[in-house]
């Protein structure tokens, strides 16, 4: 009744720009920072492509640009966090109302203008597309073969240990933030350039606060990040595919599933830490605190 | 809200707004808006902000404009019309259906403010109604979709399964069928009216299913972008979406509010407004056919623009019987035409439409 | 090279003057941001911040503020209680949803009957209904140790999908002609829950959360379980050995706090709102977040803030409609408002000096 070879490239750029922001929110609170900023980075970053891509010309140097505005975005965040040591859901929250604020100001210009349209990559999907899934190893890599990652998760595991060992916890996280940002800023841009084509105020609908659920559903690794942006975005894909094919889908229950599947995982793994004592598994010790030196 | 705080509360606001003569001294005719969306949203809140800006280019002097944007439905809406009636504005346009109770509430309240709600169904004797036959234009795009398809397959993105989607829906069916008897008509529900990435992913979806031409009933051009990609056609939804013409974008149904507030303005002015429920469409030029562009041979487009001349001279109602449910029962006999409650409150598909309403 | 040292007492000079700062770091900035977009900074701040309360039209405005902060206050109480005892409840926007559901649910069962006892029902039914929402990442942290940040969260996203759900199928309006929605409760006299004092815009919600504020600190500063939340927070370990179980505080921090956000939920849909529509839902348990933190996890400071946050969104549609400012630069100035107000707290909790690293 549905063709796979169809509906996996279709699941494929549906989850790109979840995948983007969920990797990038994963090295986030995998160095023990929570910021639920997202969606204001992601919006940011929509615009920010997009006026660059037309500016331009050039779709790609709208993905560069995105990647640097949602950086550059993701600082104040930092600065209120790790300078100003404010508290991390509060800062969160108001980074993603000044992200959307912000956008749209600045938006208006942009209004009513088409993106340079980007040709297609192999298998007729982009190359942003591929390079989100490329991440996904460059990112595991990264986090349990380098130097830099051991260090970025002992940040996150234990601050006061990874502070009393001499690593530079604050820049560590900031590090991570400017770096959330950018991923975030190109999961954004990938739906105003490549998706819709066009810039609106409050574009990306949501998505942020997706990508921090599939965080959650990928026991924080980079794996797991992309069976969580799959999972997330199949069911959307899913479940419009049984409507086009005629199959009436209880559509608000269906969407209820990955949340419920979220929470499950969550449960499980916490179970077995709790129980079995098996280390390295779970939500970052330190993930939410924040961190002053008292030496 | 019980009738004794009703009227006390009415009283009170009544003598502030005395106590305001700054505000009701003004003999320019103020007309406030309120709108659920961003003026830059490029569909629904947009076009009814272009109303706005043609009672200012019609009026000039005489009248003078205010907007607040963004407005969610509920508490917010009641406050915000009433701080545009308190601000000294005689006609008040609430530009959603969500803002329906909270119009009636303020206009109990402010009894010489005048009130226009669109879509929605409560009048009272400073609130009228007012809504665009939206489905005369999906007769005419869907004339141009039955014959545009090869695959025979036409698909429809739907915000939210209510009337007025659903009216739409079944016009584009019959009219695309009456030129393409072999059409069939998939329906994707979003429950949105603006999520372009889900947009996006609906249009994909009725792609895979072999749609090769599909309208839509949300806001963004993300499904245009799709059928751009995917070699498919559409048609430009609320505003007129020219960026993607002549292809995907073949023709649009452009929400024209300007006539009806400019005849309403007009009306405030000269002391002839009253309420009433307007339902008005192409003959009124409320309801508006983008330009059909070249991707459409020259004699569909000749077919479409007939049927748009007889729709709006009043010499065709796109539901005129013999026409059944699709549940196979009666619906209207031959030459019967739908009355505007029976459409009004439509919750049913015509017969040849497989999919569900969902309930 | 400055240094942070942390305050032994939060210094009381700097509570009061820290959030002056703030305000005035913000009416700066914004002034400026205000402009360069081409409008007047000192008539726009002048309508955020002074005409809703002293303006021509005040007399309207001013009850509106305690409308719009009833809710944020209700739930920023709670909310600060298990904030104090690090313990947090981020889902308060899904215990709302889910208590105004459950409050709503009642009223249309027994619609359309007018019953005495309808109304408390309905309240009961929506503390009920937000205690048990927030009941579930309780006994998910107290049985498998799972983050009761995250459940929580998750449980806003699946708070949202049960409204939608309600509002196109079991709570329809079946007078609705087929739109979502549920009946209005406010043409519903025994479920109603209508401005009590004309003019005042208080409904009961306004006086529930007045009372919370008042019992919150009572709590916290007279009884022992408000000692073991603060000792709790300060140091686990320690409390623990005096004898306090956190498996009660959990339990009892999230549903008290769930039970709060559940009643703000049922007084905004039986009056403010209305019905129960898919987006009932409107942000006010993320915003009472906010609003704890920028009062500082104290009662009387979570009154002040929800009452500026208040100002600001009513300042904000002010200025919409005498400047036509932009909405989205309303929103920057929020955000910014919010900026500084976090940033400048750091000055209550440490003391800046100079000196060299040890």
């Amino acid at each position: 009744m549905i063709d796979l070879t169809t509906l996996i490239p279709m699941l494929m750029a549906a989850s790109t720009p979840i995948l983007f922001a969920a990797l990038g929110e994963l090295i986030v609170e995998r160095a023990g920072v929570l910021n639920l900023g997202v969606e204001g980075m992601m919006i940011v970053g929509a615009l920010a492509g997009f006026a660059t891509a037309v500016a331009t010309g050039n779709p790609y140097l709208g993905f560069v640009a995105a990647a640097v505005a949602g950086a550059a975005v993701s600082m104040v965040f930092a600065l209120l966090t790790q300078v100003l040591l404010a508290n991390q859901v509060a800062s969160g929250l108001a980074l993603t109302m000044f992200g959307l604020g912000l956008a749209a100001l600045f938006g208006k210009a942009y209004e009513g203008i088409k993106a340079p349209a980007m040709g297609p990559g192999p298998l007729g999907l982009n190359w942003i597309v591929w390079l989100g899934l490329a991440s996904v190893p460059a990112i595991w890599w990264f986090l349990n073969r380098t130097r830099p990652g051991l260090i970025l998760r002992g940040v996150g595991e234990n601050h006061d240990a990874a502070h009393g060992l001499g690593h530079p916890v604050r820049r560590v996280r900031t590090g991570a933030i400017a770096f959330g940002g950018a991923m975030a800023g190109i999961g954004g841009a990938f739906i105003s350039i490549a998706i819709v084509l066009q810039w609106t105020e409050g574009m990306t609908a949501g998505a942020g606060w997706i990508a921090l659920a599939i965080v959650v559903f990928s026991n924080w690794t980079a794996p797991g990040v992309l069976a969580g942006a799959w999972l997330f975005g199949g069911v959307t894909v899913l479940q419009l595919r049984l409507q086009a094919a005629g199959v009436a889908v209880p559509v608000q229950l269906l969407s209820m599933a990955p949340y419920l599947a979220t929470i499950l995982v969550l449960v499980l793994i916490s179970a077995r830490q709790k129980f079995s004592r098996r280390a390295g598994l779970g939500a970052p010790g330190s993930l939410g605190q924040n961190f002053h030196a008292l030496r | 809200m019980k009738r004794r705080q009703l009227l006390a509360s009415a009283a009170a606001l009544g003598a502030m707004s005395l106590a305001i003569p700054a505000f009701a001294q003004d003999e320019k005719l103020k007309v406030g808006f309120i709108y659920v969306g961003p003026v830059g949203d490029g569909g629904w809140t947009y076009q009814h902000d272009l109303g706005r800006q043609a009672i200012e280019a019609e009026y000039g002097d005489k009248i003078e404009t205010t907007f607040i944007e963004s407005v969610p439905e509920g508490a917010d809406a009641e406050r915000a019309l009433t701080q545009l009636a308190l601000a000294g504005n005689k006609l008040i346009f609430a530009t959603s259906f969500g803002f329906m109770d909270a119009v009636v509430n303020v206009a109990a309240k402010f009894p010489d403010v005048k009130f226009e709600h669109a879509t929605g169904y409560k009048r009272a004797d400073n609130v009228a109604t007012y809504d665009a036959r939206f489905y005369e234009g999906r007769a005419v795009i869907g004339t141009i979709a039955g014959r545009m398809t090869k695959s025979n397959k036409i698909g429809y993105i739907g915000s939210f399964p209510i009337p007025e989607v659903i009216q739409g829906i079944n016009s584009a069916y019959i009219h695309a069928k009456k030129v393409n008897p072999d059409v069939e008509m998939k329906v994707v529900w979003v429950y949105s009216w603006f999520d372009p990435a889900k947009e996006a992913d609906a249009a994909a979806a009725l792609i895979a299913e072999g749609v090769d031409v599909f309208m839509q009933h949300t806001d963004s051009t993300a499904p245009l972008a799709k059928a751009q990609e995917a070699g498919a056609l559409g048609f430009g939804q609320a505003s007129d979406m020219a960026n993607f013409a002549p292809s995907p974008r073949i023709s649009s149904i452009i929400d024209n509010w300007a006539p009806y507030y400019i005849k309403r303005v007009g009306a405030a002015l000269d002391g002839s407004w009253k309420s009433e429920g307007t339902w008005a469409g192409i003959g009124d030029g409320e309801v508006v056919i983008g330009e059909i562009t070249e991707t459409v041979p020259a004699e569909v487009k000749a077919e479409a623009e007939a049927l748009r001349d007889q729709i709006a001279s009043g010499a065709y109602h796109p539901f005129t019987g013999p026409l059944k449910k699709a549940d196979g029962s009666d619906w209207l006999a031959e030459g019967a035409v739908a009355s505007d409650e029976e459409l009004s409150g439509m919750n049913f598909f015509v017969e040849g439409i497989t999919a569900q309403i969902p309930q | 090279m400055m240094m942070l040292i942390p305050r032994t007492e939060t210094s009381t000079g700097w509570q009061i003057a820290t959030p002056i700062m703030a305000v005035l770091a913000t009416m700066i900035t914004g002034g400026l941001l205000f402009a360069i977009m081409g409008y007047d900074p000192v008539a726009a701040i002048r309508t955020i911040f002074w005409d809703p309360l002293f303006g021509p039209a005040a007399s309207y405005s001013r009850p509106q503020l305690l409308v719009k902060a009833g809710p944020l206050i209700l739930i920023a109480s709670g909310l600060a209680i298990g904030f104090r005892a690090g313990i947090w409840n981020i889902g308060a926007e899904g215990q709302y949803i889910i208590g105004g559901i459950c409050g709503a649910a009642v009223a249309l069962a027994a619609y359309p009957g007018e019953h005495w006892w309808l109304f408390p029902a309905m309240i009961a039914a929506g503390a009920f209904g937000g205690w048990a929402w927030a009941m579930i990442p309780a006994m998910l942290r107290n049985r498998f140790g799972a983050s009761e940040i995250l459940v929580s969260l998750m449980l806003v996203y699946v708070a949202q999908k049960v409204a939608a759900w309600m509002a196109f199928g079991p709570l329809k309006n079946p007078e609705g002609f087929g739109f979502p929605g549920s009946r209005n409760l406010q043409q519903y006299p025994s479920a109603s829950n209508p401005e009590l004092i004309a003019g005042t815009g208080a409904h009961w919600g306004v006086f529930a959360a007045a009372l919370a504020v008042l019992a919150t600190w009572v709590l916290m500063s007279r009884h022992i379980r408000g000692f073991h939340i603060r000792a709790a927070g300060l140091a686990p370990r320690a409390a623990r050995f005096a004898g306090v179980r956190p498996e009660t505080l959990v339990a009892f921090c999230l549903g008290l706090s769930g039970a709060l956000a559940g009643l703000a939920g049922i007084f905004e849909a039986a009056g403010p709102a209305g019905q129960i529509t898919d987006s009932f839902g409107s942000g006010y348990g993320f915003t009472a977040i906010i609003v704890a933190f920028l009062g500082r996890l104290n009662p009387v400071g979570i009154l002040l803030a929800g009452l500026l946050l208040a100002l600001t969104y009513i300042g904000g549609e002010l200025a919409q409609l005498t400047m036509q400012l932009p909405a989205a630069t309303v929103q920057v100035f929020q955000g910014m408002l919010l900026f500084f107000l976090l940033g400048f707290d750091l000055l209550t909790r440490f003391r800046i000096t100079r000196g060299v690293p040890a």
